[in-house]
């Protein structure tokens, strides 16, 4: 058995609205393991960034607060530390890379001052050896010249380069996780791969655990071993990467698979899954899934399915009613 | 890696020789500002007045204080270029002298009401709560008296006087800025390097100071510039209603209210200073003007 280094059990993050509380992320567990890259995937407002946000406990600044459950990074519970002991956490245990590297770098600052500014809050070392240590992180993400890099401000930079940058923030202070919420959305495809190609290195050498959250399938099938999917704020399926490509348990995974497009396949429109997210003040009733799916039965509107574990051992795990009645019929 | 190291490296060398240099920031900021010529005529003003008001005393051409009898309330002539006040002093020495005071004043009075201002209105929008409230209420409350009225009701509380007078104006320059800086703060706030520096664990102390507080400055210079010539305004209207600086002072407000018991016999006494006062706040103006057009990247 791997060593856990992030468990989150029953999170449950609220947002306050003007007419009551909205819930973003709804009883969701799951954990990742030391060198383990775990994929989160979902439709846009399913609650994915939340959850990281709820993870880094960077919720302040919102009317978002966790109203439940644990997150125990490293054998530590930290859903209840106080602020300060948070930002030892930050940035040391656990950082975090962000969708749009061109604006997560202050445009005001040189990229040197930024990137000494994490490794000196962190470690009681000079500011020599920090930026001695900037230059070596930014040589290790793949940046040719870090020299000028580091004089550089971030208007210079492409967008490749801030990610690379950005992830050399990230990693300066050597986290034991690494959230990384959307980190190729923005770039193109070939410099997309390039990043992901670094994250997978990086991994490798410092075995880190990588919560890698996305909405593109790709990715996860390139990167991750494990994947969540999320649908309005709940864990709908959790499997083993290649099983949930082979054998996608609930029709929501089911209707992702088949909208992403094929190469060579010759159809005239890619299947989607109909209507949208629903919005989180005016939820179904019963499965959140269920007027948006095709296998609905009665039941589906009537009562939630819970959470149920489908194949012991392999961490399957899958919310659908279709799966009692199937093996009710003994189907499965 | 290592191969593809000095490749790149090559491939810099080459690139460095045939590209022209990067422009660097601030020239482009100086070549976008020059092509603003009422900005760049107003900056030429306000550094002739500041150089003749540092210059005054040894340039003038007669004392400002000295009274000449045989030539009161002489018009312009060429031995006094814009004439002589009621007890033969020569209005342009005087003019000249009185610049240094109500540059002076307009500049104090305004730095201090900017950094009070300033601090004020980032931690309002950075902290919000009880703190905003309090601090965008007082504000408010500042708000709904007309200026000068504000400040006449400062000096009618602490007394007439140069000093008094830069407390006033710096009295009523604090809501204003705490209300710009309040809101650019609330726009720096939500941008994500806010977030990313959060993320990397910073302390709200650190962020606000060193990430919010840059991503504000060019709201803040902006109406800085614009204040001063609200602030020499103010400060002419206090001394021109006699609040202000002690009358026969070289004051610009004082000259005028000194000399409009003249206006039918010697109008110069107050076209003057009159006009100088205009310029003086229409160039602080434009020049503010200018540089908000120039610092705002939607404006090309």
């Amino acid at each position: 058995m791997a060593e856990i280094i992030l468990e989150v059990k029953n999170l449950t993050t609220k947002f306050k609205r003007d007419k009551g509380t909205v819930t973003a992320v709804d009883n969701v567990s799951f954990e990742i393991n030391k060198g383990e890259i775990l994929g989160l995937v979902g439709e846009s407002g399913c609650g994915k960034s939340v959850t990281s946000l709820s993870i880094m406990r960077l919720l302040i600044d919102t009317s978002g607060k966790i109203t439940s459950g644990k997150i125990i990074l490293d054998g530590k519970n930290i859903d209840d530390v106080p602020e300060r002991e948070m930002r030892q956490i930050r940035g040391k245990k656990m950082a975090m890379i962000f969708q749009e590297p061109m604006t997560s770098l202050n445009p005001c600052m040189r990229i040197d001052k930024q990137m000494t500014e994490a490794i000196l809050l962190h470690n009681n070392i000079t500011k020599k050896e920090a930026y001695e240590r900037a230059f070596q992180v930014l040589k290790s993400v793949g940046i040719p010249d870090p020299k000028n890099t580091l004089q550089s401000f971030p208007h210079q930079l492409s967008g490749g380069m801030s990610q690379r940058v950005m992830i050399a923030m990230a990693m300066s202070c050597e986290p034991e996780l690494l959230i990384a919420d959307e980190p190729t959305t923005a770039l193109d495809v070939t410099i997309q791969a390039q990043i992901l190609e670094l994250m997978m290195k990086i991994r490798n050498e410092k075995n880190m655990g990588i919560l890698m959250i996305t909405h593109d399938l790709g990715v996860v099938a390139t990167m991750c071993s494990r994947v969540v999917v999320m649908y309005a704020g709940r864990v709908m399926e959790e499997a083993p990467v290649e099983e949930l490509f082979a054998n996608p348990l609930h029709p929501y995974t089911k209707g992702l698979i088949a909208s992403v497009p094929k190469l060579g396949a010759n159809v005239a429109s890619l299947p989607s899954i109909p209507g949208s997210v629903p919005d989180l003040s005016v939820m179904p009733k019963g499965c959140k899934f269920a007027p948006r799916c095709e296998s609905q039965m009665a039941i589906c509107h009537k009562e939630e399915p819970e959470l149920m574990l489908v194949t012991e051992g392999k961490m399957r795990k899958c919310r659908c009613h279709l799966l009692n009645s199937n093996k009710e019929e003994g189907n499965v | 890696m290592a191969d593809l190291n000095t490749e790149s490296q090559k491939s810099k060398i080459a690139a460095d020789e045939v590209l022209p240099k990067a422009k660097s920031k601030t020239k482009e900021f100086i070549q976008k500002f020059l092509t603003r010529k009422t900005a760049v005529i107003s900056a030429g003003v306000i550094v002739l007045l500041v150089i003749a008001a540092i210059l005054s005393p040894y340039i003038v051409p007669y004392n400002p204080d000295m009274a000449d009898y045989n030539m009161m309330l002489q018009g312009p002539s060429a031995s006094h270029w814009w004439g002589t006040d009621e007890f033969g002093r020569d209005i342009f020495s005087r003019l000249l002298v009185g610049a240094r005071l109500s540059l002076t004043v307009a500049l104090i009075s305004v730095i201090i009401g900017t950094a009070v201002g300033t601090v004020l209105g980032l931690l309002a929008g950075y902290y919000g709560g009880w703190l905003e409230a309090l601090v965008m209420r007082g504000c408010d409350v500042l708000f709904s008296f007309p200026d000068i009225l504000l400040a006449i009701a400062v000096v009618a509380i602490i007394g007439p006087g140069v000093i008094n007078v830069v407390i006033a104006v710096a009295v009523f320059t604090v809501p204003s800025f705490a209300r710009i800086m309040r809101s650019a703060t609330l726009s720096v706030k939500e941008s994500l390097y806010v977030e990313v520096a959060r993320s990397l664990g910073c302390k709200n102390n650190r962020i606000l100071w060193l990430h919010i507080f840059p991503g504000t400055i060019q709201s803040m210079i902006v109406n800085f510039t614009m204040r001063i010539g609200t602030a020499i305004l103010a400060a002419a209207s206090l001394s021109f209603l006699g609040f202000g600086a002690n009358v026969t002072e070289p004051d610009w407000g004082a000259m005028l209210s000194q000399g409009r018991n003249y206006l039918n016999t010697a109008p110069h006494i107050v076209l003057f200073p009159g006009i100088l006062i205009f310029i003086t706040v229409l160039a602080f103006n434009l020049l503010g003007d200018g540089l908000r057009d120039t610092l705002d990247p939607k404006i090309k």
